[in-house]
């Protein structure tokens, strides 16, 4: 299946079009272009590495976005083993946009919550587009007490527009089951990795996103709004989602200046879509290494570090002078 | 960020009179004019209807706690544009604007006080600064009051009103509600109580994080209360939405907070509370 070319893309396919002419042109009369089709395969090479080292923070929200991208699942299947998917909040129902359950990363045991997106109409009928109700938050957390029982690390794959804004997510107070996630993760007695794979969409990805470390993929986004709804605010229109993007500081190395993330983990040149196996090793090998320290160290002291990491994240003037605390 | 506008409880739309401002408003509730002088003698209550209009943090903090016990902590925090953010006005703008307005730094008050002789710390959230959006300056102040009261053994009081996170603090507001919400995590292994308070309207972010932690949950009489905005639910669902939904009446209904209170019998209900939550007085 062929991804729709990204706008930013279209020099790159433009130039693959004109290296296939090329070489049907010396098939045909059989000509040796061998020299052209090497120089035109570098221009390609060149031209999209110069479009990936200079994306704009809206071209790598559509990255992020793309269709192709692997999605939690693909890399539960590469980055892990032994999958055992868990279903349901045991309350209310089984909420397919967050797949839950028991993995090995290595030689670890672990348990994974994840969120997961639809590539085609019919699969995101069935993932709600990535869009978690209530009892997504609440199966999670269901989740991670039982790795917490069982001294299981928790490995959170973070994909998601937003929680679903629905009747449904009101009457079962989604808000409560994303609060409450806040709260729980903050004191869980096991280690905590968190990834940023694709859409970091506001408290529907904070929701999960309370960890030790938090990882960010190269071309991923995390937001407290959806540029287009932020470009709506701001300028009463939605066609100025690229200057949102650009003010909103969503990017993986933005958040990194800001504190936000912890590490960002780099994707296959051209964007995690180009090659899956590959963005799944770094991905593999940044959670292993993140891990195996987490592990190391005292859960207590975990836990101490885990509550000033976010602790920190804020920015304000303060008069010296000190008040009647 | 204020993904909610104030709701209006529709009633037939009447010509405006013209009314110097300030001394008349119209009531959202039953869509008669009352005079600020009567709105101030009942607490800021339609004398008709029992709407309860916007209160400032500054009159809130005055009816809830004992006289004169209020003493205000971190009044000094202010915003930064971080992010020099630059939309049709800028943060920077935004900021003084409000503070000129409200004659507030940012969107809350908080301290320490008594309600009946108990001590709490608490934080009031005003709807009149830029919607109560939480950003950095607000969500240090709540973890900061929060943080007191643990290490002080004290209850926590939040009085919540809020449009959500504040967009022009980017990211760092989001942060927030991971800050305030482990705040409440480490007060709560103290065995100490939050009394959460939603005022019209808490939604989004605020509703998403410490307001939906409360021991005990306490809502205004017809106050907005929700995660998402109703525009932005229509939209996605296609769906009508039920009558009175995101009300405190729809949430109480629905099994999600504990209390609906009117204004006027707040301060005491806080007091019986407190009362069976404190082991000492
Ligand atoms: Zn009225």
């Amino acid at each position: 299946m062929d991804s729709p070319p990204l706008d930013f893309e279209k020099p790159i396919l433009e130039l693959q079009r004109r290296l296939q002419e090329l070489k049907s042109h010396s098939d045909k009369h059989e000509i040796d272009f061998d020299s052209e089709v090497e120089s035109m395969e570098l221009k390609i090479r060149e031209t999209r590495r110069q479009i990936y080292e200079n994306l704009t923070a809206w071209q790598r929200v559509q990255i992020a976005r793309h269709v192709r991208r692997p999605f939690a699942l693909d890399y539960i299947a590469r980055c892990f083993t032994d999958w055992v998917e868990l279903h349901g909040d045991r309350v209310f129902g089984d909420d397919k946009a967050m797949p839950c359950g028991l993995a090995k990363l290595g030689p670890y045991r672990c348990v994974v919550i994840s969120q997961q997106k639809g590539r085609d109409t019919k699969e995101n009928v069935k993932r709600n587009f990535g869009c978690a109700y209530p009892e997504g938050y609440r199966k999670a957390l269901r989740v991670m007490r039982l790795g917490e029982k069982f001294n299981l690390p928790v490995m959170a794959l973070i994909d998601t527009p937003g929680a679903y804004p629905g009747i449904g997510s009101e009457e079962r107070h989604i808000a409560e089951a994303i609060a409450v996630n806040l709260r729980e993760m903050m004191v869980l007695r096991v280690p905590i990795i968190a990834t940023v794979i694709g859409e970091g969409g506001s408290g529907g990805a904070l929701g999960i996103g309370i960890a030790d470390r938090v990882l960010i993929l190269e071309n991923a986004y995390y937001s407290v709004i959806s540029p287009e709804a932020c470009s709506a605010i701001l300028w009463k229109d939605r066609k100025h989602a690229p200057e949102a993007a650009e003010a909103l500081k969503l990017t993986a190395d933005d958040l990194m200046r800001l504190g936000v993330v912890d590490e960002v983990v780099s994707e296959p040149e051209g964007g995690a879509h180009r090659d899956h196996d590959l963005a799944a090793a770094n991905l593999g090998a940044a959670l292993r290494r993140n891990l195996k320290r987490a592990l190391e160290t005292p859960i207590d002291e975990l836990l101490r570090e885990r509550y000033a990491k976010f602790r920190k994240l804020g920015n304000f003037a303060e008069p010296k002078v000190k008040n009647g605390a | 960020m204020a993904i909610f506008k104030k709701p209006a409880l529709k009633t037939e739309s009447r010509k405006k009179r013209e009314m110097p401002p300030g001394l008349w408003q119209k009531c959202d509730g039953c869509g008669e004019v009352v005079h600020e002088i009567e709105l101030v003698e009942n607490d800021r209550v339609c004398p008709r209807c029992d709407y309860h209009f916007t209160q400032t943090a500054k009159e809130r903090i005055a009816k809830l706690c004992d006289p004169d016990s209020f003493v205000e902590l971190d009044a000094g925090l202010t915003s930064i544009d971080t992010l020099k953010f630059q939309g049709m006005a800028s943060y920077k703008d935004r900021l003084r604007k409000y503070q000129d307005k409200t004659g507030l730094i940012d969107a809350v008050l908080s301290g320490h006080a008594l309600i009946e002789g108990y001590k709490v710390a608490i934080a009031v959230m005003d709807f009149s600064f830029l919607a109560a959006t939480m950003g950095s300056v607000v969500g240090e102040r709540i973890t900061r009051v929060i943080e007191y009261g643990t290490a002080h053994g004290a209850a926590v009081v939040i009085v919540a009103a809020s449009g959500g996170a504040r967009m022009y603090e980017g990211m760092l507001s989001l942060m927030q509600m991971a800050k305030t919400s482990g705040a409440l995590a480490l007060h709560a292994e103290k065995r100490l109580p939050f009394i959460s308070v939603l005022t019209n309207p808490t939604t989004a972010g605020v509703m998403a994080s410490f307001s939906s932690l409360g021991d005990v949950i306490i809502a205004e009489p017809r106050a907005m209360v929700g995660f998402a905005g109703p525009r932005v639910i229509k939209e996605t669902t296609h769906q009508d939405l039920p009558e009175r939904f995101q009300t405190a009446e729809f949430l109480e209904e629905h099994g999600l907070i504990d209390l609906i209170v009117h204004r006027k019998q707040l301060r005491m209900q806080l007091a019986q509370l407190l009362a069976y939550f404190s082991s000492t007085r």
